[in-house]
């Protein structure tokens, strides 16, 4: 390894749209045609908070979209909602403001070799790196089924996009106000069976990606789960975001810590120490500043 | 842009130890640097402290392990490390070719298992001094650290000074009632230089989960938040030290920040917490620093640590 490690692209870059998306998220969209170009569903960018210094920390949000259309400077979508000041600010960005972006970063989604059934598994804002995902792995050849779940109809995030992203989608809400009135777990095994699928995708609070794991091991399924940890620097240096996780060589107490954001945010469900997960202090998805 | 860097001096001595440039980074903030390979050349830096080594692996505190604040932000890291041995068999080896001064960060439980650090790092190539981290619970009496009590602090300096082959630089905690009486203790305990400072200890809470913010509930301070008690701290020490060389550490994100740094008595600067943001901060840094220098036309930075003017 003598070539100098491919690092993630730094620089300003300028908010092409801010949309308002169903209560309560929100939708930006950056011109940054160097973290475009390279970005692989599951990676992740770290934004610079503008105007206020104070707020120190980057902020990492899963790449939600790309735009590669030739002829335009490629773009990059982040989702989000508000968790505290940071996210705040960046809803009030319109056009034409610039902030800092870092990225892509992190390890992406792997694809299976040969054409494959596929299903995404997404709760709430967590769903956000599934819709790249199930764009890139379409076209790979694979099929592409989704089960997208949230708290009310409201929170089911760009449930249009998901119906034309993949063959089929199952809502699920807490309350029934749209599709199946549960959770994204409750139709998991039978939406595999249904689907055919053989590996599954998903995203989502940890208790959900816990439990999708579970069933994609009773059923002898391919499951990655993309993580979302507090973070301060993105890109493996201050160790603040860590994930247990078995080792290679693994008795069941043979775990380490790994670095969420370069060993994941991607990890492989088989590869996660679950007994060592902890879901009481559920970290946000916006870093260490919300 | 690179500033213009003729007729500048920009190494520094350190009581023997030198460094190409004031500006190092901060340990526990560069990893043992491959991180930023991608972001910066290595070669164009004062020296890399490395993430502080321990004896054995340590495997540090449960998430969540950071949280901002503001100008800011809290870590309880726990000092997770995979230990001297795998540091010199698998990571000191890149490092050492990239052709920076490396300082070694040690950290221990008890004087002993310092002392089996630098034991180990005896004539390892490349590395240019020590940096003993104090700031660690000794378990002889966990509620307190090596680096709030002048005994302790001189038990582990007086073990670490006997067996290693490199110049001891000691890095005190601004947790203390006197910075002075502890810095006295590593002066006479033997060690070559201070460095000063370590995070301050702190604590956050967040209002609607009820929770505090870091699964070990307290933790350390870093960043802008901190660069006022960083400044105040150097300067002590230095009035009361002078031929004692000091690292100055704490929130620094600019080159001003530096010679502010050297005006309060600090010899060399690690910049830290600036790191996170900007994987080149310290490159940076260094650029804005050599600007200043040329706006205030002062062609050698150890004349800074002289300036302030205090009559």
């Amino acid at each position: 390894m003598s070539a100098k490690a491919q690092g993630a692209w730094s620089g300003p870059a300028e908010v092409f749209a801010y949309k308002r998306l169903d209560d309560p998220y929100h939708s930006l969209t950056l011109v940054a045609p160097e973290v475009c170009s390279r970005a692989a569903p599951g990676q992740f960018v770290a934004l610079r908070m503008p105007e206020d210094r104070s707020l120190l920390l980057r902020r990492p949000f899963s790449i939600h979209r790309v735009d590669r259309r030739p002829g335009w400077a490629g773009t990059v979508e982040v989702v989000f909602d508000i968790r505290g000041r940071g996210t705040e600010m960046l809803s009030r960005l319109r056009q034409h403001a610039t902030l800092d972006i870092l990225g892509p970063l992190g390890r992406p989604f792997r694809f299976p070799k040969e054409p494959t059934n596929c299903l995404l598994v997404g709760g709430g804002i967590g769903a956000a790196p599934l819709l790249f995902l199930a764009e890139e792995l379409r076209g790979h050849g694979h099929r592409v089924d989704y089960i997208l779940g949230g708290r009310t109809q409201d929170h089911l995030l760009r449930p249009i996009e998901a119906k034309r992203a993949s063959l089929t989608v199952t809502f699920t809400t807490d309350d029934g106000s749209t599709g199946y009135r549960g959770m994204v777990t409750d139709v998991l095994a039978e939406r595999v069976r249904v689907t055919n699928a053989k590996v599954v995708y998903t995203c989502g609070p940890v208790a959900m990606l816990r439990a999708v794991a579970r069933i994609c091991a009773q059923m002898k399924l391919s499951c990655e789960v993309a993580w979302e940890e507090v973070m301060a620097c993105g890109f493996g240096a201050c160790l603040v975001c860590a994930v247990p996780v078995r080792l290679d060589r693994g008795g069941e107490d043979d775990w380490a810590w790994a670095r969420c954001c370069t060993e994941g945010p991607v990890f492989s469900a088989s590869r996660v120490h679950w007994e060592r997960v902890e879901e009481a202090g559920a970290p946000s998805a916006t870093g260490a500043g919300g | 842009m690179t500033p213009d860097r003729r007729n500048l001096k920009l190494a520094v001595d350190l009581g023997g130890v030198k460094f190409p440039n004031p500006i190092l980074t901060a340990s526990g903030t560069f990893h043992y640097g491959r991180e930023f390979a991608p972001y910066i050349d290595l070669h164009k830096l004062g020296g890399v402290i490395v993430k502080s080594l321990s004896f054995k692996p340590w495997p540090g505190h449960p998430p969540p392990r950071g949280a901002e604040t503001p100008s800011g932000m809290l870590n309880a890291i726990g000092l997770q490390n995979p230990g001297v041995s795998a540091f010199c068999d698998h990571e000191l080896p890149w490092l050492v070719k990239q052709k920076v001064p490396v300082v070694a960060s040690i950290v221990g439980h008890s004087p002993e298992e310092y002392m089996k650090v630098a034991d180990r790092l005896r004539g390892a190539p490349g590395i240019v001094a020590m940096e003993v981290n104090i700031s660690c619970p000794n378990l002889e009496d966990p509620t307190t650290m090596f680096s709030s009590n002048p005994d302790a602090t001189g038990k582990v300096i007086r073990g670490v000074t006997r067996v290693a082959s490199q110049p001891v630089f000691t890095k005190l905690s601004p947790d203390v009632t006197n910075i002075v009486d502890i810095a006295k203790a590593a002066v006479r305990a033997g060690t070559h230089g201070l460095s000063v400072m370590n995070t301050a200890l702190g604590m956050a809470i967040d209002t609607e989960t009820f929770r505090p913010k870091l699964s070990t509930f307290t933790g350390g301070l870093s960043g802008p938040a901190v660069k006022p008690i960083a400044i105040r701290c150097v300067y002590q020490v230095s009035r009361a030290f002078p031929d004692v060389p000091i690292i100055g550490q704490g929130g620094i994100w600019t080159g001003e920040d530096v010679a502010e740094f050297l005006l309060a008595g600090a010899s060399a600067v690690a910049v830290g917490t600036a790191n996170f943001v900007e994987p080149n901060a310290s490159q940076r840094i260094l650029d804005e620093f050599i600007e200043y220098l040329n706006r205030k036309k002062i062609r050698d930075v150890s004349q800074l640590r002289r300036m302030m003017k205090d009559g």
